[in-house]
C-alpha cells in the first residue's frame, strides 16, 4: 500500500505543474495586447505610459516568460497570493475563500442527492433486470442525462410561481444564524444538479451490480444458504461499489462546471458567480485564480479517490505500471 | 469489433444493420429518426422555417402557440418555431464540427501515444491529466472570455477540449489492438508503420470512435446551449437554443412561459434521441452485446 500511495502522490506533481502551465499560458494567448484590453475595459484608466507600464510591471509582463511563470506560481505557492482583482482593487485568494462555502455546500449537497437517489434504484434495477420497474428507472435515467440543468432550473423558478405562487427561497442567511434555512436555500438547485449526476452513478451501479451479481462468489454465498438481503447487500452491494467511488471523484468537475449555471440562475453569492463577473469584466487575475484553484482541487480529489481506490480493492494496490 | 463494424457500413450490409437496428432496439431506431428530423430541419431550415428567424411582427407579440405561430412568438413578434427551427442549424453545425475535429483530434494522439508508447506516451498522458483536471464548462467560458463570443471559438475549443480527452479512450482502444497477432505479423513482414496504422490499426477502432461520435455530438449540444444560456455563446440575434431560454425565455417568463419551456423540451429531446442512437449502435457493434437480442451480458 505504501508503496502504491508514493506512485500516486509522483504522479501528481507533473500533472501539477502542467496544470499550472496550461493556467499560465491562457492569459498569454489573448489577441492582442492584454494591457490594451484591460485599459479598454476599465473606465478608472487612461491610456498613457505610464498606466501601460504600471500594468504590465503588475502582471510581470514587462519580463521573460520562463521567469514571468515562475514568478507567479512562487506567489502562489509561498505566499497563496493570486494577485488582485483588476476591477475591485481586492486580493482575489480572499474573495475565492470568502464565496467559496457556497460552492461547497452546492456542490456536496448535488453529490450526496445523486448518491441518494441513484444507488438504490440502481440497485433496484440490477435485481428486478428487463422488468417493468427497470425499464422505468432506466429511462429516467437517460432522461436525466439529456435535461439541461439550466432548463430544468429555469422551470423549477416559474412553474411553482405560476401554479401556486410560490418559488424556491434565494435568500442566503448566515449558516450561524440559521443553520437551516441556510442550507434551505440550497436544495432546489441541489437536487437539479443532482439529478444529472444521479443518471450517470445509476447505470454505472446497475451494469457493476450485474457483473457482480454473476460472479462465482455470490454463487457460492447463495448456495451455503445466505439470506438474498445479505447476499444483495454484503457480497454484491459492496463490491459493485468500488467503481462508484470512482465515478464520485469524476463528478467533481462536472459539478463544479454545474454550480457555476446554477449559482446564476438561484443568484447564489458562490465562486461559480466570481468568474462569470471576472469574465463580463475581462478581470483576469480573478479568471486565472479561479481556474487554477479549479484545477489543483480537481488534481487533489482525483489522487484521493485513487488512493481509497487502492484501499478499497487490493488488485489495484500491487498493478504495477 | 471494427471488421464487424465495417461489414455493416459497407452497402449491403447497411439494410441489415438498420434492420437490425429497428429489431433489437426500437428506441434506437426511434433515436436514429429523430436525429434525422434533427439534421433535416438544420439543412433545409431555409424551407422549413416559415418565417426569417429575425423577422418581427410586433402586431403579434407575445402570442401563445396558435396554429399560425406553432411555438407562439416572443417580445417582439418572433415566430419562435422557425427560431427553434433555425436553432437546430446552428446546434447542428457547431455540434457536427466539434464531434468530427474532436475525433481526428483524439486519434492522432491516441495512436501516437497508444502505440509508440513509452516516453512519449508518459509525457502525453501526463499533460492530459492535466488537461482534463479542468471542467468543460470553465474550460470554455474561459477561453470566452479570452478569445471573445462566436461560433469559430467555441467550435476550436470544444474540439480541441473533447479530442485531448478523448485520446484517452483511443489511446485504450489501440493499445489492445496492438497486441494482436496480425499487427505483429505485419509488423515482422516489414509493413511500415505508417500502413500498419492506415491498414490495421484504425479500422480496428472504429467501434470506440463511432460511439465517442455521438457522446460527443449530444455533450457539444449540452454545452453549446449552456454557453449561449450565460450570454456567452453564439452572440444575438442568430438563434441558439440555449440563447433563446435566457433571454426571451427568462425575462418573460411568467407572461409567456411558453418561450422557456419550449426550447428545453426541444434541446432534451434531441440530447436524449442521440444518447439513445449512440446506445444502440454501441450495443449492436459489441458482438458480446449481441447474441438473442433478450440475452444480455453487460447491458447499461
Amino acid at each position: 500500500m505504501q508503496s502504491y500511495v508514493w506512485r500516486r502522490l509522483l504522479a501528481v506533481i507533473p500533472t501539477l505543474v502542467f496544470a499550472s502551465m496550461i493556467v499560465f499560458l491562457v492569459i498569454r494567448i489573448i489577441p492582442g495586447d492584454a494591457v490594451d484590453l484591460i485599459i479598454k475595459n476599465s473606465p478608472f484608466m487612461e491610456n498613457t505610459e505610464e498606466v501601460r507600464k504600471q500594468i504590465e510591471a503588475d502582471l510581470g509582463l514587462d519580463k521573460p516568460i520562463h521567469i514571468q511563470y515562475v514568478q507567479w506560481i512562487s506567489n502562489i505557492v509561498f505566499r497563496g497570493d493570486l494577485g488582485k482583482s483588476l476591477m475591485r482593487e481586492t486580493s482575489v485568494s480572499n474573495e475565492i475563500v470568502s464565496r467559496l462555502p457556497v460552492t461547497f455546500w452546492l456542490g456536496s449537497l448535488a453529490i450526496l442527492f445523486a448518491l441518494v437517489i441513484a444507488v438504490p434504484i440502481g440497485v433496484y434495477s440490477a435485481l428486478y433486470q428487463d422488468t417493468l420497474g427497470d425499464h422505468i428507472g432506466r429511462s429516467f435515467a437517460i432522461l436525466g442525462l439529456a435535461i439541461p440543468s439550466f432548463w430544468l432550473g429555469t422551470i423549477v423558478v416559474i412553474l411553482p410561481a405560476i401554479l401556486w405562487g410560490w418559488s424556491p427561497p434565494t435568500r442566503l442567511i448566515p449558516f450561524s444564524q440559521n443553520p437551516f434555512s441556510f442550507i434551505a436555500v440550497f436544495i432546489s438547485p441541489a437536487l437539479i444538479l443532482g439529478a444529472s449526476l444521479a443518471a450517470v452513478t445509476m447505470r454505472m451501479t446497475r451494469t457493476m451490480m450485474l457483473e457482480v451479481l454473476r460472479q462465482d462468489y455470490i454463487r457460492t454465498a447463495r448456495a451455503k444458504g445466505l439470506r438474498e438481503k445479505l447476499v444483495v447487500t454484503r457480497h454484491a452491494l459492496r463490491n459493485a461499489l468500488i467503481p462508484v467511488v470512482t465515478l464520485v471523484g469524476l463528478f467533481v468537475p462536472f459539478v463544479i462546471g454545474g454550480t457555476v449555471v446554477l449559482e446564476r440562475i438561484f443568484d447564489l453569492p458562490g465562486v461559480g458567480q466570481l468568474l462569470l463577473l471576472g469574465v463580463m469584466d475581462r478581470d483576469y487575475p480573478v479568471i486565472t485564480g479561479i481556474f487554477l484553484m479549479i484545477g489543483i482541487f480537481v488534481i487533489f480529489t482525483n489522487l484521493i479517490v485513487d488512493l481509497s481506490y487502492g484501499l478499497l480493492d487490493p488488485k489495484v494496490r500491487y498493478q504495477k505500471n | 469489433m471494427g471488421g464487424q463494424f465495417l461489414q455493416i457500413v459497407s452497402n449491403n450490409s447497411l439494410s441489415l444493420f438498420l434492420w437490425r437496428l429497428c429489431r433489437d432496439k426500437p428506441l434506437g431506431a426511434v433515436g436514429a429518426l429523430v436525429c434525422i428530423i434533427f439534421i433535416f430541419s438544420g439543412l433545409f431550415a431555409d424551407w422549413i422555417a416559415p418565417f426569417d428567424y429575425n423577422e418581427m411582427n410586433p402586431q403579434d407579440r407575445l402570442q401563445s402557440p396558435s396554429f399560425a405561430y406553432f411555438f407562439g412568438t416572443d417580445q417582439i413578434g418572433r415566430d419562435v418555431f422557425s427560431r427553434i427551427v433555425y436553432g437546430a442549424r446552428t446546434s447542428m453545425v457547431i455540434g457536427f464540427a466539434v464531434a468530427l475535429l474532436s475525433i481526428l483530434i483524439s486519434i492522432f494522439l491516441g495512436v501516437l501515444s497508444g502505440y509508440f508508447g513509452g516516453k512519449l506516451d508518459m509525457v502525453l498522458q501526463r499533460l492530459v491529466d492535466a488537461w482534463m483536471s479542468f471542467p468543460d464548462l470553465v474550460v470554455v467560458i474561459v477561453a470566452v472570455s479570452v478569445l471573445g463570443p462566436g461560433k469559430i471559438q467555441i467550435i476550436l475549443i470544444l474540439s480541441l477540449l473533447y479530442g485531448i480527452a478523448g485520446s484517452r479512450i483511443i489511446r485504450g482502444a489501440v493499445m489492445g489492438v496492438r497486441e494482436n497477432d496480425y499487427v505483429k505479423a505485419a509488423d515482422s513482414i516489414g509493413v511500415t508503420t505508417t500502413m500498419i496504422m492506415i491498414r490495421h490499426i484504425i479500422p480496428n477502432i472504429l467501434a470506440p470512435v463511432s460511439v465517442l461520435f455521438t457522446t460527443r455530438l449530444a455533450a457539444t449540444i449540452l454545452v453549446e446551449a449552456a454557453l449561449s444560456f450565460l450570454g456567452l455563446g453564439v452572440p444575438p440575434p442568430e438563434p441558439s437554443w440555449g440563447s433563446m431560454l435566457s433571454f426571451e425565455g427568462r425575462s418573460y417568463m411568467f407572461q409567456a412561459p411558453w418561450l422557456a419551456i419550449i426550447p428545453g423540451i426541444v434541446i432534451t429531446i434531441v440530447v436524449y434521441n442521440i444518447n439513445m442512437f449512440g446506445d444502440a449502435i454501441r450495443d449492436l457493434l459489441d458482438p458480446r452485446m449481441r447474441g438473442s437480442g433478450r440475452r444480455q451480458l453487460i447491458s447499461q
